[in-house]
């Protein structure tokens, strides 16, 4: 393969991993520090119950941003994976 | 040979000592449980002894890790007593807040994954200043990173070592000293003889006790209230006296730029932990070490999950219940003591014992993988690169890193007896301070920034590192609980926001004032090979 392609072929790969990986750090960022704003600036807005429950929004909100966290790297994983890797191997 | 008499002394002598410590039967079977954990990874190490005899077996366990396996060993190491007894004790005492140090925990894990895991592994062999010294000059980026390391390390050893003496004076009535000289002897044998490979047994096969132990006990707690956590919520705002407020934020959050600066200073500075990074160069390449960094996140946050169940259990079965509560209506032993009551309201003695012997094995397992991060850090990094310009002999190199993993070992135990009884509970946020205003930053800034410098790095880092110690000592937990000021110099708990942000624009700036110095080829070499690896 010639020298071009291995280049544009890299470029590809860069541009596409950091659109993944940043795109997911950013929801998690932004995830986390509304939660932690919420906490300093307006804290009852935590305090409602979910519907017929005595989950809190505040207890309903942490606990997902615990599992979102734990999905958003599985997504991670299967994007790069079954997407990204191969576009390392058109490389060689 | 010598290593043989000296294994066969341990299992003769220190095995069954341990098992014997008491006549209760709690006691005897947390002995038991403990002993056998002790035996198999003395076992481990005095095999791993036979096979130190390379860097990559002693720092990077043959880089024979598999994906599964180096997530449960990170999840070990991250996972302390700590966050097993401390987080669950919060839950317990204030409810809601609990649940606010578990988050800032874990999402500094997708984070790692994201942004750093797979690049460690294509760029770096055994720690992770072999990343940063890619692009910057050895001799004097090693000279941070090794001491950014060791601060880290240090403290969160001081940390975990008060916590093993008093938790084991509690658990086992053994004598705290004791209990010390256990933790200290045990983690120098597996760092020394057994190097990484031992280390990371340790770890998975405490990270294996610990999740089973965590799960069983929550599966108890939720069986009572037909697996409906609405109904377990519902009852401990029954009983806790401050009713429902549990079950909203409390005390911990009191304003917001507090708040924010242990945010940044959990999810950063984990990004930071030098014990941490080692791990991605245990697997043999960048995809294992992407899987690794996801077992880990799920392993984590599942274990999160638990305590904050763990903890309101605690409140349900251990509130008004004078088998545990002392007359002024405070749990026995302390606070941290809710999951050890909890597992004996539960489960009895039998299960007491096990989780006990559970939390013993992980401290010991946190504390080894800190000492051999230590060791690497004095071994490799001061020892070959700064001293000896990166030429020294593989045994030399391996010899000085085991002396040092003895050095760390005694240090920690002298240190572990000079804090006895004080309040170390700072010592962890100062070293996640540390890690997210050195380590972070400068790791970061190498796979990223065209523009850094090894003296952007070099000085920038040192600013933020002393930053972060000068005004941990000025806040209010070392200025006006230890030294008895009146008022902090500084008025926020957690300096992370602070420091890591005084490092980065220190960084920026003095990178950029050193623009002779700036070298566009070696980064991007150091971009290609951070994507697609070692070729």
């Amino acid at each position: 393969m010639n020298q071009v392609k291995i280049e544009k072929n890299l470029k590809k790969l860069i541009f596409f991993s950091n659109l993944i990986s940043y795109s997911l750090s950013l929801i998690v960022l932004i995830l986390y520090f509304s939660f932690i704003l919420i906490l300093g600036f307006a804290p009852q807005l935590f305090h409602k119950f979910l519907n017929g429950t005595s989950i809190t929004y505040g207890i309903f909100a942490g606990l997902s941003i615990i599992i979102i966290s734990i999905l958003l790297t599985l997504i991670y994983v299967i994007i790069s994976n079954h997407f990204l890797d191969n576009l390392k191997n058109n490389d060689d | 040979m010598m290593i043989n008499y000296f294994f066969i002394f341990l299992f003769i002598f220190i095995i069954p000592n341990s098992s014997l410590a008491s006549d209760d039967l709690s006691k005897n079977f947390a002995g038991i449980v403990f002993g056998i954990f002790v035996l198999i990874t003395l076992l481990i190490t005095y095999f791993a002894s036979k096979k130190n005899y390379s860097k990559s077996n002693y720092y990077a366990a043959g880089e024979k890790i598999s994906g599964l396996q180096n997530g449960l060993a990170i999840a070990g190491d991250y996972m302390s007593a700590a966050s097993f007894l401390g987080i669950s004790g919060l839950v317990f005492l204030s409810g809601f807040d609990g649940l606010i140090y578990s988050i800032g925990f874990l999402v500094g894990w997708p984070i790692i994954l994201f942004l750093i895991a797979e690049k460690l592994k294509n760029l770096g062999k055994y720690t992770f200043a072999d990343v940063t010294s890619t692009r910057l000059k050895q001799s004097k980026i090693r000279i941070l990173s090794a001491s950014g390391t060791l601060v880290t390390v240090i403290f969160y050893l001081i940390a975990q070592m008060v916590g093993a003496g008093s938790l084991v004076q509690i658990l086992f009535g053994l004598p705290y000293y004791y209990a010390i000289w256990i933790v200290g002897v045990l983690m120098i044998i597996y760092v020394s003889f057994g190097g990484m490979i031992a280390t990371t047994w340790v770890q998975i096969i405490k990270a294996i006790l610990l999740i089973v132990g965590a799960t069983i006990l929550a599966i108890l707690v939720l069986n009572e209230y037909s697996f409906s956590i609405s109904n377990l919520l519902n009852e401990s705002t029954l009983v806790h006296p401050d009713k429902e407020f549990i079950l909203y934020p409390g005390k911990l959050i009191t304003d917001p730029i507090s708040a924010l600066s242990l945010g940044v200073a959990l999810i950063f500075g984990t990004a930071g932990l030098p014990h941490i990074l080692m791990r991605f160069f245990t697997v043999p390449n960048a995809k294992s070490s992407r899987i690794s960094a996801f077992y880990a996140t799920t392993f984590i946050g599942y274990f999160y999950i638990l305590t904050f169940v763990i903890g309101f259990g605690a409140i349900v079965f251990l509130t008004n219940n004078s088998d545990y509560i002392d007359a002024n209506n405070n749990l026995l032993g302390s606070n941290n003591m809710a999951a050890i009551h909890l597992s004996h309201a539960l489960g009895g003695d039998i299960f007491l014992g096990f989780i006990s012997a559970v939390a013993f094995a992980t401290i010991l397992a946190v504390v080894s993988g800190l000492t051999l991060a230590g060791a690497s850090a004095i071994g490799r990094d001061l020892y070959v690169y700064v001293f000896n310009n990166g030429k020294a002999d593989e045994k030399n190199e391996i010899f000085v890193s085991k002396v040092s993993s003895v050095l760390i070992g005694l240090i920690a135990i002298i240190l572990g007896i000079v804090f006895q009884g004080q309040n170390v509970a700072f010592m962890v946020g100062l070293a996640f301070a540390v890690a997210a205003s050195t380590n972070f930053p400068i790791l970061y800034l190498t796979i990223t920034w065209k523009k850094l410098t090894t003296n952007g790095a070099l000085y920038g880092g040192f600013i933020g590192l002393f930053s972060a110690i000068i005004l941990v000592i000025l806040g209010p937990t070392v200025w006006v609980e230890t030294f008895g000021f009146s008022e902090a110099i500084f008025p926020y708990k957690y300096p992370g926001l602070f420091s890591m942000s005084i490092s980065f624009i220190s960084i920026f700036v003095i990178s950029l004032m050193d623009k002779k110095n700036f070298n566009e080829n070696k980064y991007n070499d150091l971009v290609k090979k951070s994507y697609i690896g070692k070729k």
